[in-house]
């Protein structure tokens, strides 16, 4: 079966994203980028698939700038086949996303679509499920344990007061928690060889998407600044600080 | 204007998280009513009528909906919710899955997890793990809102006296079936409603250790939790991380034991009231968010403290 995997390029997770002083932006010059780490679990996922004689074929689709074919390149050097590159300037919405990658799943019709449960940018968790629901497809999302069974496939999620597992018919579409798998690193020769893997260039029009603006960011700023309060010299102290002067315990 | 908030229930009884929804679908400013969909849920809806200032209870009850399988409760939202302006949600697992299947289906942008409420289309919401706010204008016609419940305050959970009006619509998409749940049984409060919690992180170094954190638990009547690491390492189930991709907590007292303060973790917990950290690391980034810091081994510390309260 063909699986296909959803990537974003985004600021890397160790970079501190701050608010423009202006309050127009979030400061993106000269910033780290990388895959979304929820994305490299969706590809790693993929890849683990295929190399238990699952999957047959694992492609990769991201949907942004030119830029974004460094994070395909990345995933096709984890293990990917192939690429799929919808080219799009700004930052296009998670429905509109959704409904690019619905373009992508008509044409390449996968039985297991593979995305992360959320950017770490937007942090805005909604993509797979608009695919989902604009597919008519059934969702595992927050996925921490996934087993393909035949026509369908177990997912077990995490959820607020635990873990639920449920049933879902093929085709179907996972999104990823932290702990489905810990992806690994790409070889120096994997990186050589995913500079040859084929990566194709679509756009909106050719998958019949016209794109809309839902939500207009007027303004971004920091969040309160908490600042730092005092040391304690010892448990004592700390106590007496809790019970008199916070009064948060009595 | 009207506002559809849909009720996190067990069926016999709401959860806090709608009371939170119910207050910031209150604060759009327009009438509010609640959907409270799931199988033999009749209890969780008489006690969504008894919400003050609701205009009706819709009380879908059926077996499609049991387990809240998004398939099934996404169409029936979206049916709904047609009628509606706002149809908002808690951003919990449950509306985190359902919520963006609706807003698909009607062809609207989701908001996600806003913490205010600027004006009838203007929210704001943290973005980046909560490095920055954003202030977000929404021009679609209508609404479909997921809401962090930290922060707004709960309505009362008793007061009114809302008519219960039953919803006949059956949507069963044949998509998807509920096989088992694994759920954490504790005599501990949620961790996403407790005034107080104490989590541990990676310097507990095992799941034994957090016994260290339980007697304190008992004694000030606080929920457990755990940052990523710990959960990664297995010290403790899922259900117990507090961050950007966990639960987000607000409790007035948060005690943060051997955490050393990713950003992802402070994007959990940094609403607390007070927050103290314990941590033998004088340069952990936790003592940069912390009201209190105590630099120790928490070996000795936390038998020192469960002793002193």
């Amino acid at each position: 079966m063909k699986a296909l995997v959803a990537v974003k390029r985004v600021v890397d997770y160790n970079v501190k994203v701050r608010a423009k002083a202006d309050g127009s932006d979030v400061e993106l010059n000269n910033v780290k980028m990388a895959i979304n780490p929820f994305c490299e679990i969706a590809v790693e996922e993929a890849v683990r698939l295929k190399e238990a004689g699952t999957v047959s074929e694992v492609v990769v689709v991201s949907v942004g700038d030119k830029a974004c074919q460094e994070q395909i390149r990345t995933a096709l050097a984890l293990g990917a086949d192939r690429g799929i590159h919808v080219e799009v300037e700004g930052r296009p919405e998670p429905l509109e996303i959704a409904k690019l990658l619905k373009g992508v799943v008509d044409k390449e019709q996968p039985k297991l679509v593979i995305l992360g449960k959320q950017s770490i940018d937007g942090d805005n968790n909604q993509t797979g499920q608009m695919l989902g629901a604009l597919a008519s497809m059934a969702q595992g999302t927050f996925a921490s344990e996934i087993t393909i069974d035949g026509e369908s496939i177990l997912v077990t999620r995490e959820v607020d007061g635990g873990l639920q597992t449920l049933k879902l018919n093929l085709p179907a579409i996972v999104t990823t928690d932290l702990r489905l798998n810990e992806p690994r690193y790409a070889s120096l020769p994997n990186i050589m060889k995913a500079k040859k893997k084929p990566l194709d260039v679509t756009t909106p029009a050719d998958l019949g998407v016209e794109l809309k603006t839902h939500l207009v960011q007027l303004r971004v700023a920091p969040p309160p600044e908490r600042s730092a309060g005092i040391k304690v010299e010892d448990v004592a102290q700390l106590v007496d600080k809790l019970k008199n002067e916070a009064k948060v315990i009595s | 204007m009207s506002t559809l908030v849909i009720a996190e229930h067990d069926n016999s009884s709401l959860k806090v998280a709608t009371l939170n929804a119910v207050a910031a679908a209150q604060a759009m400013g327009a009438a509010v009513d609640i959907l409270v969909a799931g199988a033999d849920c009749g209890g969780a809806a008489e006690a969504a009528a008894q919400v003050p200032d609701i205009g009706k209870v819709l009380c879908a009850d059926n077996a499609a909906y049991a387990n809240q399988l998004a398939e099934n409760v996404s169409l029936l939202i979206a049916e709904i919710g047609a009628q509606y302006d706002n149809i908002v949600a808690p951003a919990t697992t449950a509306g985190k899955n359902t919520m963006p299947r609706v807003a698909a289906l009607l062809d609207v942008a989701q908001i996600s997890d806003i913490i205010s409420v600027e004006s009838a289309d203007t929210f704001t919401r943290p973005i980046y793990a909560g490095n920055v706010i954003a202030t977000v204008q929404s021009s679609d016609p209508k609404k479909v809102i997921t809401v962090r419940t930290t922060a707004f305050d709960a309505v009362p959970a008793e007061g009114g006296s809302a008519g219960i009006e039953a919803v006949a619509s059956v949507h069963d998409a044949g998509l998807s079936s509920f096989v088992s749940e694994e759920v954490a049984v504790s005599d501990r409060p949620e961790l996403t409603a407790a005034s107080v919690v104490i989590s541990g992180g990676r310097g507990m170094q095992n799941g034994d250790n957090f016994q260290l954190l339980e007697g304190i638990a008992d004694k000030l009547g606080a929920a457990i939790g755990a940052s990523r690491a710990a959960v990664d390492a297995g010290f403790v189930p899922n259900d117990y991380q507090v961050g950007q991709t966990g639960k987000i907590v607000a409790p007035d007292l948060y005690i943060a034991v051997g955490i050393s303060g990713a950003i992802q973790h402070l994007a959990g917990m940094k609403d607390s009231k007070v927050i103290v950290a314990i941590n033998k690391d004088e340069d952990a980034p936790i003592f940069q968010v912390a009201d209190y810091g105590l630099v120790a081994d928490l070996f000795t510390a936390l038998p020192e403290f469960e002793a002193a309260i």
